[in-house]
């Protein structure tokens, strides 16, 4: 065992050299690979940093959200629904939301409002999401206003700016009482936009939403799991379009991989021959020439994607941002939490380093088995 | 010893271009001294050399050393034969480029995964030997044609080779680089190797310290002179 790691030793000392001795081909390579990698790495993490951060928020969400639909389409649901769904079996409480949307022409820009009775805000009280505060430039006791259904301002006071654990959520939104809520739309008293309910076996929630379906047929309950298969899909979708215009750069830089590893130059197949002359086997060469690949396209790997982890986690992922949180005004200004994917980096592996390896060996191993004595022939 | 019977070697067979570098060979090459294979540029020196060094399989015909077949040895055996029995010394050098002096030397064991310190002990003494030591860190494109034929010499003995294999090595030297590096092969039959020269240089082939000359044509055997060891 000494001895194969010697030979390795050596071998890898030979290959750096070697290395070296080509820097600037090698350097421009080692720059358009780590590019490469940086660029999949991020959209990777972010997509995967981005199902993450929904399926932690969403973990606290309700089970059951029922809406009420009228020829198909979201309608308001009155109070009287909320009693029908607290006599089903296995709900444990039904509470009714108000929520809505409210478009500020000044920032071009909607907000989602809600009602939000448990923070027992005063009328003319109001919290608002983060990046809503950084675009309208407000702070806590700022007077805010909102246009009213009917048409007269509503005027609020800022009692504070939404900390949630993520900006995912929470960017957009604007927290006031009932009261406030149902006078700046207009809102009669006996209607709820929707119920949530909470269930006291979360495994049956699939059942309860059934009977949620035969007790109110005109109900559309929604389960959390299909909140968060919609995000799944969303991200998967925005995901894949971005690797579609990624996908032409793989193979410019696939065929650039090719056309350096693979085109052995003379010099590159004299030395082969001398090695190979002086005492070196074929499977020398090639344990040298899979260091070279190796090492290059490890280094490369290793620094695009940790370029793409600091950039995403420390530097505020500017990059793909715009493609993969959404296309709005209000960006969320959160933080991801730094996740490894094993199965994520073995993929992005396969398909950057295993190729370049490839291009490396095979026109090697082409140039290891001639004879040696053209070496001998100079 | 090593024995050539019935050998010939056939370059680009069948085809057009077809090459008979060797034709029916028959030689028997005892340990010890210098052999020098004179003849003129396509006389089929460099083939019969690069035969016996396991660089290449003859096309027919067998070669054995110390009675064992290398003729048929799979890729593998040739090349631990290569490894372990034989130092070559090529005509252009061919020393790597972009590395230094000392790192040419070394190249031929490293697939032998020797520890650093006696590998890198066994390289300074070498270097030493052959007044390169000041060199070593200097790349081989820096050095004068001397110092590199002296730096191939070397790192064709840093696996302590028995048989050193040198093709031309006056080709590209002066008269005085000439009697230099003839001069060290001398040193290395004395301490008991086997030194197989081709030239077409009479400095080499006139030389005192040639043992034994064959004279190649047209890849056939013309001539073969032994000489006294002691001269």
């Amino acid at each position: 065992m000494p001895v194969f790691i010697e030979q390795q030793k050596y071998l890898i000392d030979y290959t750096l050299a070697a290395l070296f001795r080509r820097k600037t081909r090698n350097l421009g390579l080692l720059l358009v690979y780590t590019l490469l990698v940086f660029l999949f790495a991020s959209v990777l993490l972010l997509s995967q940093g981005l199902r993450r951060e929904a399926a932690v928020l969403l973990q606290d969400a309700p089970e059951v959200i029922v809406q009420r639909l009228v020829a198909g389409r979201h309608d308001l649901l009155p109070a009287a629904w909320l009693d029908t769904l607290r006599q089903i079996r296995g709900v444990g409480e039904a509470r009714g939301r108000l929520w809505g949307y409210y478009y500020d022409a000044a920032v071009k820009a909607n907000y989602t409002v809600m009602a939000a009775p448990e923070r027992k805000l005063a009328d003319d009280r109001i919290l608002i999401g983060a990046a809503l505060a950084r675009v309208r430039q407000l702070g806590i006791g700022d007077v805010f206003s909102l246009r009213a259904a009917s048409g007269p301002p509503v005027l609020f006071k800022v009692a504070g700016v939404l900390e949630f654990s993520s900006e995912l959520l929470s960017a957009d939104l604007l927290l006031l009482s009932e009261t406030s809520f149902r006078t700046l739309f207009q809102l009669p008293p006996a209607l709820y936009t929707d119920a949530v309910l909470a269930v006291r076996n979360p495994r049956e929630a699939a059942m309860i939403a059934q009977k949620t379906a035969l007790a109110l047929p005109s109900s559309r309950p929604i389960l959390r799991s299909e909140i968060l298969r919609t995000y799944d899909t969303v991200f998967d979708w925005r995901e894949g379009i971005t690797f579609l215009c990624l996908g032409s750069l793989l193979l410019a830089f696939l065929i650039l991989a090719w056309d350096k590893a693979a085109g052995l130059s003379a010099e590159e197949k004299r030395e082969i021959g001398i090695l190979k002359a002086i005492g070196w086997e074929t499977g020398d060469i090639l344990r040298m020439k899979l260091w070279e690949g190796l090492l290059l396209s490890l280094s490369a790997f290793l620094a695009g994607y940790l370029l793409a982890w600091w950039q995403l986690f420390h530097g505020g992922a500017k990059l793909f941002s715009p493609l993969l949180k959404g296309w709005a005004v209000l960006y969320p200004d959160f933080q991801l939490t730094p996740t490894v994917d094993i199965t994520q980096i073995l993929i992005l592996l396969a398909v950057t380093v295993l190729p370049y390896i490839v291009a490396t060996l095979i026109p090697s191993w082409r140039a290891a088995i001639a004879d040696p004595d053209a070496a001998m022939r100079g | 010893m090593i024995e050539l019977q019935w050998v010939n070697k056939v370059f680009n067979q069948d085809q057009p271009n077809e090459c008979r570098a060797l034709r029916e060979v028959n030689l028997r090459l005892e340990r010890g001294g210098i052999t020098v294979f004179k003849g003129p540029s396509g006389s089929g020196k460099t083939t019969l050399l690069t035969l016996i060094g396991c660089l290449a399989r003859p096309t027919s015909g067998r070669i054995t050393l110390d009675g064992r077949l290398l003729s048929n040895l799979p890729e593998r055996f040739l090349t631990q034969a290569r490894r372990h029995t034989f130092g070559f010394v090529f005509q252009q050098f061919n020393l790597i480029r972009g590395l230094t002096v000392l790192d040419n030397v070394l190249l031929p064991a490293y697939p032998l995964g020797r520890s650093y310190r006696d590998l890198h002990q066994a390289a300074q003494q070498v270097l030493e030997k052959f007044g390169l030591l000041a060199k070593a860190t200097n790349k081989v494109e820096w050095l004068s044609g001397g110092e590199a034929q002296r730096v191939a010499l070397a790192r064709a003995l840093i696996n302590d080779p028995a048989i050193v294999i040198a093709d031309e090595p006056t080709a590209n030297l002066d008269s005085t680089l000439s009697r230099e590096v003839l001069a060290l092969l001398g040193e290395l039959a004395t301490q008991g190797r086997t030194v197989l020269i081709s030239s077409h240089d009479p400095l080499v082939f006139e030389s005192a310290r040639v043992n034994r000359l064959i004279e190649l044509r047209d890849g056939q055997i013309v001539g073969d002179s032994c000489f006294s060891k002691d001269a």
